[in-house]
């Protein structure tokens, strides 16, 4: 008998029936939500039906808060609906029990990176969340997905979920990434390489040196992006670098808490004669600074490259979507991704907006000046009061960046952050999709590092230029 | 506690929008994700391909008759990819679709549908494309779903089978939403619970922390 993997074990540690069809009744450990499943909360309320375990579902104002005059609360917010989508979340919360970490809290953020920062993310638990990022969390070596209103709904009602098993898929990356390469580069190679349908039923363990050397910031990068890949999870085995990390926190288990938590994480780690549907590998060393050149994120090259010709894809669905979106994104094929001007520069979301982002972005801007509006937003405040205390609000304001509150802003312009219509944005966020960041919006995903570039040079830029 | 409408046969004008990797995005742009639900989803559908930026109408597969009045969606693979929002299904049914087929779905989005009473069919990439060669030749031509039987009948004569979770279709065929079945395990749910918090009481532990140490910001949050 072959040992078992991560995913499998945290799987059947949560498994609470099975049913015909091969369903699973799953113990949802922690709930994630922001603002937009407030049907879940509307849907709760016609039932008569109650949150059976609200201490374990935290709430986060994300998605619709302003990026700045936060002084006034809610009240301040000019946007009638978006004002109504954050005191909505603030009401429904309150009413049913549920911490929420609203606009004017000290720790608000972004679901993904909050709540990570706070301790509420622990290797081999199975957490639900009202947003597809929720795979993020996945770098902690739990099992962490996104599910729409009704299931939102299910998990606030029950705190279970009806699962049907994915498959496990093992991505290993050996090598070293090279300088100003980072999990950004890593994910969007791996998607380049599995396509953005890849992934489909399965949850993706990434393994290797080169998924080992990255930071607790670096593997949710990574893991972050692995729903663009199709897949309903990404996780990485925990290991001292997760430890270390979740020893820092606030919320995390303490004293002999700790001690037990630590010696139960110590099992998760996949066996070594574990078994994967499928595997795939790539070479960490071969790899550069990559950036999308279409709508859809395995449209996507090393910054060196040029943007494909159609007819270079086999597959003919592939060469047609190339087609539509060089049109949509008004390129041409054969031109060096370098030569591509950009009109502003997002640097924030729940991809990369960490406090090591923005170290790395600092890094490169300082002394230098942006060319096009570029805008800072952190993903939590606790991130922003750290890059304050570091200093790096300076470096971004000398540059010319502006520096926000925080929020998932510009990423889908919610909160009304919006890329205008017929501008290039380089962005730091996770889709390039037709219209995402605005409708009209030409978007182009690029690491922390290749957007500080991109600011300073006004195009598409290497960050290997500037440093 | 039937919170679903039932599905049983439905036969129905197809659209093709015959396209891979159509994003929720697209199914229907954020900006309509704060509206309520009795504004009515209809036109986020394809908001962007279907109207301009003064609201005027474009043209649009699903703005021309018979196409408008289409109960069934034809599209191309990892259809409904992206975030997890369920106003593209909202959008969808009222709309008037009840069925949309396609040679794959985002997980996420096929979890959704089925939430819902939205029938996802799972054909082959090459019977995808010869239904949508019909489907462009012959405007307004129709399709039945069976899912009794997991058939859909194309116009042209071919049945196809299609597979679904065996718990799932019954769900749908009878209309009960998940939360009536899972309380028929609310037993097995409580004995796990205690089970869980025995080996692992951390996991709960952090909870009532997190609660009171918060409790005055709480108040205070608008």
């Amino acid at each position: 008998m072959s040992g078992k993997t991560l995913f499998e074990k945290i799987w059947d540690s949560h498994m609470i029936a099975e049913r015909e069809g091969g369903e699973a009744l799953l113990y949802v450990d922690r709930n994630l939500l922001h603002e937009g499943p407030f049907y879940a909360f509307d849907a709760l309320k016609r039932e008569g039906r109650q949150v059976h375990r609200p201490l374990q579902t935290i709430a986060f104002s994300d998605h619709y808060v302003p990026t700045t005059a936060r002084a006034m609360g809610s009240a301040g917010i000019k946007d009638g609906e978006a004002r109504v989508m954050v005191e909505q979340l603030a009401r429904n919360s309150r009413a049913t029990g549920i911490v929420h970490f609203g606009l004017q809290d000290e720790e608000q953020g972004i679901m993904h990176v909050a709540g990570a920062e706070l301790g509420l993310c622990e290797p081999g638990m199975l957490m639900g969340g009202a947003d597809s990022h929720t795979s993020t969390n996945g770098a902690f070596g739990l099992f962490g997905f996104g599910v729409g209103a009704s299931q939102v709904k299910h998990i606030l009602a029950t705190q279970t979920l009806w699962f049907s098993k994915p498959k496990n898929m093992r991505v290993t990356v050996d090598g070293t990434l090279g300088p100003l390469v980072s999990g950004k580069d890593l994910i969007l190679a791996i998607i380049a390489q599995i396509g953005i349908d890849g992934g489909i039923g399965h949850v993706i363990e990434y393994a290797g040196s080169a998924i080992r050397a990255l930071s607790m910031e670096g593997r949710m990068t990574v893991c972050n992006m692995t729903i663009e890949a199709g897949a309903r999870s990404g996780m990485i085995c925990p290991d001292q670098t997760t430890y270390d990390y979740l020893g820092n926190t606030r919320y995390g288990p303490k004293g002999d808490d700790w001690k037990a938590a630590l010696a139960y994480w110590k099992t998760l780690p996949t066996d070594a004669d574990a078994r994967f549907d499928r595997e795939v590998r790539l070479d960490g060393n071969a790899l550069e600074p990559m950036v999308t050149w279409g709508t859809n994120q395995d449209e996507a090259i090393g910054i060196s490259g040029r943007v494909p010709e159609p007819a270079s894809f086999a597959d003919p669905a592939r060469r047609e979507r190339a087609a539509e979106a060089q049109a949509y994104m008004q390129i041409k094929p054969g031109t060096a991704m370098r030569d591509i001007a950009v009109d502003r520069v997002f640097i924030g979301s729940c991809t990369n907006a960490r406090i090591e982002d923005l170290r790395i972005a600092a890094k490169l801007a300082q002394g230098q000046k942006a060319r096009v509006p570029t805008i800072v937003v952190p993903g939590s405040m606790t991130v922003k009061r750290a890059a304050e205390s570091e200093g790096l609000h300076e470096i971004f304001l000398a540059a010319g960046f502006e520096w926000r509150d925080a929020g998932c802003s510009m990423c889908t312009g919610s909160n009304g952050d919006k890329v205008p219509s017929g501008e290039r944005c380089a962005s730091t966020s996770n889709r390039n999709f037709e219209g995402r960041q605005g409708r009209g919006s030409m978007t182009h995903l690029v690491s922390p590092a290749s957007a500080v570039a991109a600011a300073v040079t006004g195009r598409l830029a290497d960050a290997r230029e500037i440093a | 506690m039937s919170a679903v409408a039932a599905f049983t046969t439905f036969t129905a004008v197809a659209a093709p929008v015959f396209q891979a990797n159509v994003d929720t995005d697209k199914l229907i742009p954020h900006k309509f994700l704060r509206k309520p639900l009795s504004a009515g989803y209809r036109n986020f559908l394809f908001y962007d391909q279907r109207f301009a930026e003064d609201g005027s109408e474009k043209d649009f597969i699903l703005n021309r008759a018979p196409f408008d009045k289409a109960g069934i969606l034809l599209s191309g693979r990892n259809f409904g990819c992206g975030s997890t929002r369920e106003g593209a299904i909202y959008a969808l049914q009222d709309f008037g679709i009840r069925c949309v087929i396609a040679p794959s779905f985002g997980d996420i989005f096929y979890a959704n549908c089925l939430q819902n009473g939205l029938l996802p069919v799972v054909i082959g990439d090459a019977q995808a494309e010869k239904l949508n060669a019909h489907l462009e030749a012959h405007p307004g031509a129709q399709v039945s779903v069976d899912l009794a039987a997991q058939t859909v009948t194309l116009p042209y004569g071919e049945t196809l089978r299609f597979e679904i979770d065996a718990q799932r279709k019954e769900q749908l065929l009878k209309g009960l939403d998940d939360i009536g079945i899972t309380q028929q395990y609310s037993t097995q749910i409580d004995q796990f619970e205690a089970a869980h918090k025995k080996r692992q009481p951390w996991l709960f532990r952090a909870q009532p922390e997190l609660t009171d140490t918060r409790a005055t910001l709480k108040e205070g949050v608008s």
